[in-house]
Parts: structure tokens; sequence; C-alpha cells
């Protein structure tokens, strides 16, 4: 077990670190935080170019002298993917705190299960009042 | 065999008009809506150019698929896209969908987004088309996973780009979903390069096969097919993973809730559908178990879709729950693992594509006769304020219970018809049957709400609302596809059948 990871430590690596980022994004209620998720992401991507080059000829078919060069691609726009949606995220959230004074999601989702509650209540209440009229 | 210069071409011009068309929507003048109209009218060369390729594919000798390589680079390199009647008739429909969705909604745009900001929300939804077109094109998974991305991005902003409080939650709890669900892509990805050492699909196809036939790898094969499917499960709200979808659906704009119920969705349920039939294959797929998976999540989607529909008061939320059991329905017809039953989810991807924007789109109208509520018992009687709109959401909730005549009915009848060869037989039929007495029990009371009025409501003494020529336009035309659909299946279904055998 443990020789097999030290022969895979780059998938170990990889793996640790999204899982990490992984378990940040899922846990973390403070919006801000959840967006380290998106730097392991990055690792991750990064896994699948170097990789190949180093192991050779096991897995790949196809490979003359030359070496693919789509995955590098991959991890360029893996990163500037991730960039982007870093930029996005954090501008929703700028907003977020706009509307709701706070950062936390959760405190938000109750406000929204009040409102609801409320909307509910007076749906109701129109109902009965129908009735009654009628 | 080849096809005619301009068929070949057609995959690559679409997506790139509707890049290019979200590239100068900026800069156009914003007054006149001319940036709609621009969206508008790229969207109909796309569906036209989509009817001539489904055209040149229908008419060539025998049944062919092209591919078509993006940067010129040979075969086990590069990017590529592959075309064949199934892509040709989603790019068709999906161009269609989303054309009637926005001009059904014109009025309730311009009500909802500040004319500032409306030429952004023309931006984000070119981007959503060739994200779309591009999803259903790709060949590769490099090209699938960019174009994942540009969707999430744009699909979470068509969310909050109304900006009122309620929007910008549910996109910031989309946005976080959705990015759960590409870092499995990604992660799975990454496997699987690691395992084919190719990003084409059909080159992984054939490293796969060859791994399977040699039992090596199995488990790493299966963490990346698992993973992958989650993610993109995630992102087509299959029913555990759904819970952002109503909030996100049910509270934008009716355009967006239309395009990204009708739409978005689907383009990562095909995404799954060509992973299990050109990548992995059938074969792969049943003795990876993957099958049996999705199908029970199907079914379970299909039922707690439904009895969650069941118990909500908003007309949009109802909606949208409903949206998770249609899923539902095409992952049932997917983990029948046929290809009649792949042709029959495919089926239902095209009528839940045509359906649900009408019902979004009627729900808008009727909502509108409301002052703008959303509750049913605000509803009552709005039927007879705008009758358009109340025809929509009639017919519209007609297919989804699956009447004879409406759209939904040729789905339901062809997923009944792919059960039979299936050994899952009973199980799918008891899904079937009881997932459209569910459907009934929340429609049947929806409708019954719209057309229950006061006597001052029915015989027109109530504010009169302008109903505009395009609500009016595009509801008839969703009506005449939502029975042609009904009432001309088999030939579309044919058509589906022959691409699905060429696909792999």
């Amino acid at each position: 077990m443990i020789a097999k990871l030290l022969i895979n430590h780059y998938e170990a690596v990889a793996v640790i670190l999204s899982g990490i980022g992984l378990a940040n994004l899922l846990l973390q209620r403070n919006l801000i935080k959840v967006y380290l998720f998106l730097a392991a992401k990055g690792w991750v991507s990064e896994r699948a170019a170097p990789i190949l080059l180093k192991d050779g000829s096991e897995w790949v078919m196809d490979v003359d002298k030359y070496v693919n060069p789509i995955p590098a691609g991959l991890v360029l726009t893996g990163i500037v993917v991730s960039v982007s949606v870093t930029a996005f995220a954090l501008a929703l959230t700028l907003r977020f705190y706009e509307k709701y004074g706070s950062l936390n999601i959760d405190s938000a989702l109750s406000q929204m299960t009040k409102e609801q509650e409320i909307l509910e209540a007076e749906a109701a209440l129109k109902v009965d009042i129908g009735d009654n009229i009628s | 065999m080849t096809v005619k210069t301009l068929a070949y071409n057609i995959p690559f011009i679409s997506i790139f008009l509707m890049m290019i068309a979200a590239i100068i929507t900026p800069v156009l003048p914003k007054r006149h809506r001319i940036p709609e109209k621009l969206s508008c009218i790229c969207l109909f060369i796309v569906a036209v150019l989509s009817g001539y390729l489904i055209y040149a594919l229908d008419t060539a000798n025998g049944d062919i698929a092209f591919n078509f390589p993006v940067g010129h680079y040979p075969a086990p390199w590069g990017n590529e896209l592959r075309a064949g009647l199934l892509e040709a008739v989603l790019a068709f429909c999906y161009s269609i969908a989303m054309l009637l969705s926005l001009t059904g909604n014109f009025q309730s745009t311009a009500e909802d987004i500040p004319e500032r900001r409306r030429s952004f929300y023309c931006v984000l939804m070119n981007l959503l088309a060739a994200s779309l077109l591009a999803l259903t094109y790709a060949n590769d998974i490099f090209t699938s996973y960019v174009f994942i991305e540009i969707n999430t991005i744009a699909a979470c902003s068509i969310v909050a780009v109304k900006n009122s409080a309620s929007t910008i939650r549910a996109a910031l709890r989309y946005l976080i979903m959705s990015l759960v669900g590409s870092g499995l892509v990604l992660i799975s990805i990454c496997l699987l390069y690691d395992l084919t050492g190719h990003l084409l699909m059909q080159p992984m196809h054939t490293k796969i096969i060859e791994l399977v036939k040699n039992g090596k790898y199995i488990f790493p094969l299966t963490v990346s097919l698992a993973l992958i499917t989650a993610g993109l499960a995630i992102k087509s709200a299959l029913y555990p993973f759904s819970f952002w979808l109503p909030d996100a659906h049910g509270s934008s704009t009716n355009a967006s809730s239309a395009v990204l119920s009708g739409l978005v969705l689907k383009g990562h349920i095909f995404l799954i559908i060509k992973l299990f039939l050109r990548v992995f294959g059938l074969d792969v797929i049943e003795a990876l178990r993957m099958d049996k998976v999705i199908f029970i999540l199907g079914v379970t989607a299909m039922i707690m879709g439904s009895v969650h529909a069941l118990k909500q008061l908003n007309i949009k939320r109802m909606i949208a729950w409903s949206s998770v059991a249609q899923v539902g329905y095409i992952f049932l017809g997917l983990g029948l693992n046929s290809v009649e039953g792949i042709s029959a989810a495919c089926l239902h991807i095209i009528v839940h594509a045509c359906v649900k924007p009408m019902l979004f789109t009627s729900a808008g109208g009727l909502s509108a006769a409301a002052d703008h509520l959303k509750s049913l018992h605000d509803l009552l009687g709005t039927f007879y304020i705008n009758k358009w709109a109340g025809l929509g959401f009639v017919a519209g909730a007609c297919s989804m219970m699956g009447i004879p005549g409406f759209a939904g009915f040729a789905s339901k009848i062809s997923l009944t018809m792919a059960s039979f060869d299936s050994p899952l037989i009973i199980w799918s039929l008891a899904a079937l049957a009881l997932s459209s007495v569910l459907n009934a029990l929340y429609y049947v009371p929806a409708m019954i709400a719209i057309l229950t009025g006061t006597d001052e409501k029915i015989h027109g003494v109530h504010e009169k609302i302008i109903i505009p020529l395009s609500f009016k336009i595009s509801i008839g035309m969703f009506i005449a596809l939502n029975f042609y659909l009904g009432l001309r299946f088999v030939p579309l279904l044919r058509l589906i059948m022959r691409g699905v055998n060429i696909f792999g």
C-alpha cells in the first residue's frame, strides 16, 4: 500500500490536494474560503500532463517521438477557467454581501426559509378569506 | 462517402457564429433592442443550417457521420468535432427552442432586466448557445471540458442577472454545485487520460476496450466513469444532486428559466450519452454496472421530483421540480442500456426541450396577468385574462402527463417500448406508470386553478392586458411543435435511431 503510494506520489499528492479543496468547497460556510478549492483544482489538472511524459511507453500507444501537446493546453485552460470562475464567484459574493449583509450562506438560507413560510402563511390566509366570502 | 462542403462546415460555423455574436454584442447600440434581435437572427441561422445538415445527412448514401478537425492536426492529436444525424437533430431542436424562449419572453426580459444590462444578457445567451452546440458536436474530451465551463459561467450568470436577493443566492448555490461537478469531471478526465493516453473519443474507446479485454486497470476505470458520471449528473440535476435547481430555475427571469430547464441540463446529459456510447461503449458500461446505477437514480428522480413538485405552491418552482422528474425519464432510458432505450432518451431530450420552455413562458404570462404573483392561489382564473399563456400551459401540462397526441406521449410510449427488451421491464413500467400519475396529481390542480375564475374574470370585466405579438407567435409555435412531436414522432424516432447506431 505505502509502496504503491510512493510510486504514485504525483497521484497521491494530487488526490490529497483535491480532497482538501473539495471538502473546503462543501463544508465551508463562509463563502470567501470556498474558492480555495479552485487552487487545488489547478493542481489536479497539472497532473495529467507531466506524468505521461515521464512514465514513458507503458500507457501511451501512439506516441512516436512526440508528446501530445493537447494536455498542456488542457492545463492552461484549466488555470484560466479557475481564475475566471474565481473572479465571477467573488463578484457574486460581493452582490450577496450587498443584499444580505453577511457572508454566511447558512444564515441566508434560513432567512429564505422564513420568507417562504411567511409567503405560504399569507397564501393560506387568502384561501381562508376567499372561502369565507364565497 | 463524403457530404457536401457546406454541410461539412456547418458544425463549426454554428458554434463560431454564436461566439462571434457574443463578442460583437457589447459594442452594438443598445436602443431598439438590437442585441436581442441579433441573438434571435443568429439562432435562426443556426436552426436553418442545422436543418440543412439533417437534410444532407438524411439523403446521403448510407448512414454517415463525419469528423471535422478544428486545428487540422491529424487524428490521434488535436481537437475534433463530429456530426451525424443525432447531433444535427439536437442542434436544430436546441436552436429552435432557444429562439422561441427568447422571443416569447421578450417583454418579461425587458421588465426584469434594465436596458443597459440587457446587451450583456444577450452575450450570455449567445455564449450559452455556443456552448450547447459545442457540447453536442465535440468529439474530444478537452473541448467538452472547456465548453462545460463556459456553460457553467453563462448559466449561473443568467440566473444572477435579475439582481434580486433570491436570484443572487440561487446563483451562488448553483455555482458552487456546478463547480463540484466540474471538479469531478476534471479529475476524471485526468484519470482517463492517464489510463488511455488520449483525449479524442474514438482512440480512447479503442484503448478502453483493450484494457477491459485484458482485465487491466478495471478499478481506476470504474472510478473515473463513476466520477465523470457523478460530475455531469450534478450539473444535469439528477435527483439526489438536484436541490440547487428549483431555486435557480424558479427565481430567475422567465427566459432564463426556460433556457436553463429546457436546454442547459440537456447539454450535460447529452455528454453523458456521448461518454457511454462513444468513449466507453455499451458493453463496457454494462460490465462496469454503471447502467444499473443510472437506472436506479433515474427511477428515484422520476418519483422524488414529482413528490417535491406536489408540495410546491409557487408555479415556477413546481415546474422546476417537474424538470427533475423529467430528467429522471431521460436517465431511465439511458439506464436501459440499449439502442432503443438511448433513442427514447434522446427523443425525451427533444420533447422536454420543446415543452418545458413553453411551460415556463406560459407560467410567466399567467403570473404577469396576476400582478407578477406566482402562487397558485393568486393565479385563479388567469386563463381568461391571458388566453395564449393559458393555452400554452394547458398544452404543456397535458404533454407532461403524457396524454396521447401531445409531445410527452411520444417519449413515454418510446420509453415503454424500449423497456420491453430489457430485463428491468417491470421496474421500468412501474416507474413510468407511477410517475405519470404523480405528474397528473400536480399538473391537474394547477390547470384547475388557472381555469377556475370568478364571473368577472370569465366574462372579461377585468383590466385588459396587452399580449405582445412575439408572445403569441412563440406560444403558437410551441403548441404546434408539441402536436407535431406528439402525432408524427415515428419518423423522428427512426431518424434518431439511425443517428444512435452510427454514434459510436
